[in-house]
């Protein structure tokens, strides 16, 4: 029992992280159909600037319940700023072209962000532990739990009701609706698709940035961390169906309780366990489990 | 008549070109070395950039004569190194194609460099075949020189087997009556058999102790370790192996120590001591931690001349205490220098590079830590003391130590000439001395 509890509150906290990362991911693809590439430079850099303005704050003195505010800061200011300057600089010139185009383009994009961060920052780690050293541990199931890490459970669940409410109860939410269903029609109806495009792109990015940010505090913030994360919530999105919300959910939760049951019970199993899913979703439903449905054009 | 001329001077020709060969080349004034250490990636910080530190700050020195004595001639061999630096960062495939351009497009006399063991074993046969002098400083797979013997590669540090031997000796000497290990070790070459060593050596040295059925082997580089902490705390097994080097070792040690996982196990680091200085006070207390020799934390206080010289100067000049792959690149430079030198004065002029294999092939000399021997390998493998201490804060300097510092001598941790590290551990260690 006690073990049984171990591996579902591990799993949970793995899928809330799953979650996180994949959701910016799967919303730019939903809209823009874009596979985002550059999702990994958003993360690394949500994460550089939130270690750095932490490390910053707590040689100043202040609180340590400041550093949340530094993450959010962090995540809008990096999601929205480098948001902007892509999808203005590269993406645009590009949507009338081929979508292998688009992903080379945001490959291309990811390298300059990761090279940017090694001229700005180095090559040394930047430690921003304090907000989860200032939380503590709590006892659960009979060993000790980081309440930071607990805190993802939240974050994760902001996240999905944020956007489920966004896209189902706000005017901004119908008009994404619509773009996702058919792009055509939704120019031909007046929709300014461009503009949503660029709200789309700055949502994801903020997204990316805010699962860095979060996670700065719980490990070594070093040049390449971020490269893992664009393979994980590829995975994550494909399992999901690309461009669905509960999809990313289901998918970073089925991938985050299979991982803790392997690294548990079969840890030769933990490094497959995530593309061992990937493998079974697609042979049964090629699209993913909750991929939007598409309309057929006659 | 024309042909009889031909003759004579094809044969004038050889006799003067045999004797030109025969007699050391002309004094040379710069010797180039590429210098190989991961300058970008996660194991830049930790190690590759201290790694770069401790290789440029030797080569100055002994460029400008500045290393004290009996190292305080200028040069190798005279020549000054200019070095070729080269980011080991991009996997196996691009370092052998780094390799040869540096060889063959760039023309460096010798390189020296290598800290994973996927790098170094890939290399190695390149080296052969390109026949260049490579020395590797970081790398510490055995399999380096146990699939086959080499003649152009040197491994100026010891070897993963004995990491876990001492580890293991360790173990016997400070918690003799614990139950059980476990371990806790990235998922490739360099952490399998880091394991494998440490679970064999504590079979032999340690009969009394069992084995976890659950070591865990997260993927390199993962970052979360939240799930493998669970399941370490819930194991009953009270020590805990890891030879984490980067990264993952400073993450390991954040979300585990905030767990209070380092006041319920003994978690034994092989090489995780660049964490220590990183982390300072946020590193916990009480962790056995090894340096992979004489080497960084472990030798800080160490007084001997070269010693002070190092520590003093990489300090002044970094601003921070050299790290265990420091020590190990400024260990391979210093090296070169003593085997050049010693070819130069043999060959009566600067040597050629078959005078210096033969110069560097079973030295022994005096390093920075403490005393070095290419004793193993054929004359192309060193080995030297390994050791551990505890980690700790000292309140009066604000820095972090490592106390109750124990070396255990090569001869007790290495496999002797001709026997795999998994023979002979598997056999029980026999002939070692302790």
């Amino acid at each position: 029992m006690q073990l049984l509890f171990t591996i579902l509150l591990d799993g949970l906290v793995y899928a809330s992280y799953l979650f996180i990362v994949a959701a910016g991911l799967t919303i730019i693809f939903g809209v823009m159909k874009i596979l985002n590439v550059a999702h990994g430079g958003f993360y690394a850099w949500g994460a550089y600037t939130a270690a750095y303005f932490i490390g910053a704050a707590s040689e100043m003195g202040l609180p340590d319940w400041f550093a949340f505010l530094i993450i959010a800061g962090s995540a809008l200011a990096v999601g929205i700023v480098l948001g902007l300057l892509i999808e203005r600089i590269v993406l645009r010139r590009l949507y009338d072209h081929e979508e292998i185009l688009i992903v080379l383009a945001t490959f291309g994009v990811f390298l300059i962000l990761e090279d940017l961060i090694l001229l700005i920052f180095g090559v040394n780690p930047y430690f921003a532990y304090q907000p989860m050293v200032a939380l503590g541990s709590v006892e659960m199931g009979g060993i000790f739990r980081d309440v930071y890490s607990l805190t993802l459970f939240g974050v994760a669940l902001s996240v999905a009701a944020g956007s489920w409410w966004m896209l189902t109860r706000t005017r901004w939410g119908k008009l994404i609706t619509a773009v996702i269903h058919d792009r055509e029609m939704a120019l031909i109806v007046g929709i300014n698709v461009r503009r949503l495009f660029v709200v789309t792109f700055c949502a994801g990015a903020v997204l990316g940035a805010l699962g860095g940010a979060y996670i700065a505090p719980t490990v070594s913030v070093a040049p390449g961390f971020a490269v893992d994360v664009i393979v994980l919530s590829f995975a994550v999105v494909v399992i999901g169906g690309m461009g669905s919300i509960p999809g990313a959910l289901i998918g970073a939760l089925l991938v985050g309780l299979l991982r803790a049951l392997a690294v548990h019970k079969l840890p030769e199993l933990e490094l497959f366990v995530i593309f061992l899913v990937m493998s079974a979703v697609l042979i049964v439903r090629p699209e993913g489990l909750f991929a939007p449905a598409k309309a057929r054009k006659i | 008549m024309q042909p009889n001329l031909l003759k004579l001077a094809c044969v004038c020709g050889l006799a003067a070109s045999t004797a030109l060969n025969a007699l050391p080349a002309a004094a040379k004034e710069e010797f180039k070395v590429g210098i190989v250490t991961f300058l970008s990636g996660p194991a830049a910080g930790p190690f590759g950039v201290p790694g770069h530190q401790g290789a440029e700050l030797v080569i100055e020195a002994i460029n400008a004569g500045a290393l004290p004595a009996p190292y305080d001639t200028p040069g190798f061999a005279g020549a000054r190194l200019a070095p070729v630096f080269v980011d080991e960062a991009g996997g196996n495939t691009k370092q052998v194609a780094e390799y040869r351009n540096l060889v063959q497009k760039q023309g460096v006399d010798a390189v020296i460099g290598y800290i994973s063991s996927g790098s170094c074993l890939s290399v190695a046969p390149v080296a052969e075949e390109l026949k260049t002098l490579t020395i590797i400083p970081v790398c510490g797979s055995p399999r380096l020189f146990e699939e086959g013997g080499k003649d152009y590669v040197f491994r100026t540090t010891g070897h993963a087997v004995g990491d876990g031997v001492a580890a293991a000796l360790y173990v016997r000497d400070k918690f003799g009556d614990a139950p059980a290990y476990t371990g806790i070790n990235q998922n490739y070459a360099w952490g399998q058999d880091s394991y494998k060593f440490f679970d064999l050596a504590m079979k032999t040295i340690n009969p009394d102790t069992a084995a976890s059925d659950n070591p865990q082997f997260p993927k390199l580089f993962a970052g979360q370790f939240g799930t493998e902490i669970s399941t370490l705390s819930l194991d009953k097994a009270p020590l805990v192996h890891s030879s984490f080097w980067d990264g993952d070792m400073e993450a390991f040690v954040l979300q585990a120590n905030v767990r209070g996982f380092f006041r319920q196990k003994t978690f034994i680091s092989t090489l995780g001591a660049s964490a220590v200085d990183r982390l300072g006070k946020g590193f916990p207390e009480g962790v056995v931690m090894g340096t992979r020799g004489e080497y960084g934390l472990l030798v800080r206080g160490l007084d001997t001349p070269l010693n002070r010289w190092f520590v003093d100067r990489y300090k002044e000049k970094y601003g921070e205490y050299p790290l265990g792959p420091s020590y190990q690149y400024a260990q391979s430079v210093l090296a070169l220098k003593i085997a050049m030198d010693k070819a130069a004065e043999a060959a009566g002029g600067f040597p050629e590079q078959a005078q210096i294999i033969d110069a560097l092939t079973g030295l022994e000399w005096d390093s920075f830590g403490g005393r070095v021997s290419m004793a193993l390998g054929g004359g192309h493998q060193a080995v030297h003391p390994v050791g551990y201490g505890i980690t700790g804060w000292n309140k009066e300097t604000g820095e972090p130590e490592a106390t109750g510092v124990v070396f255990y001598p090569a001869d007790c941790i290495m496999p002797p000439e001709g026997q795999t590290g998994i023979e002979w551990l598997e056999a029980g260690m026999p002939g070692a001395s302790c």
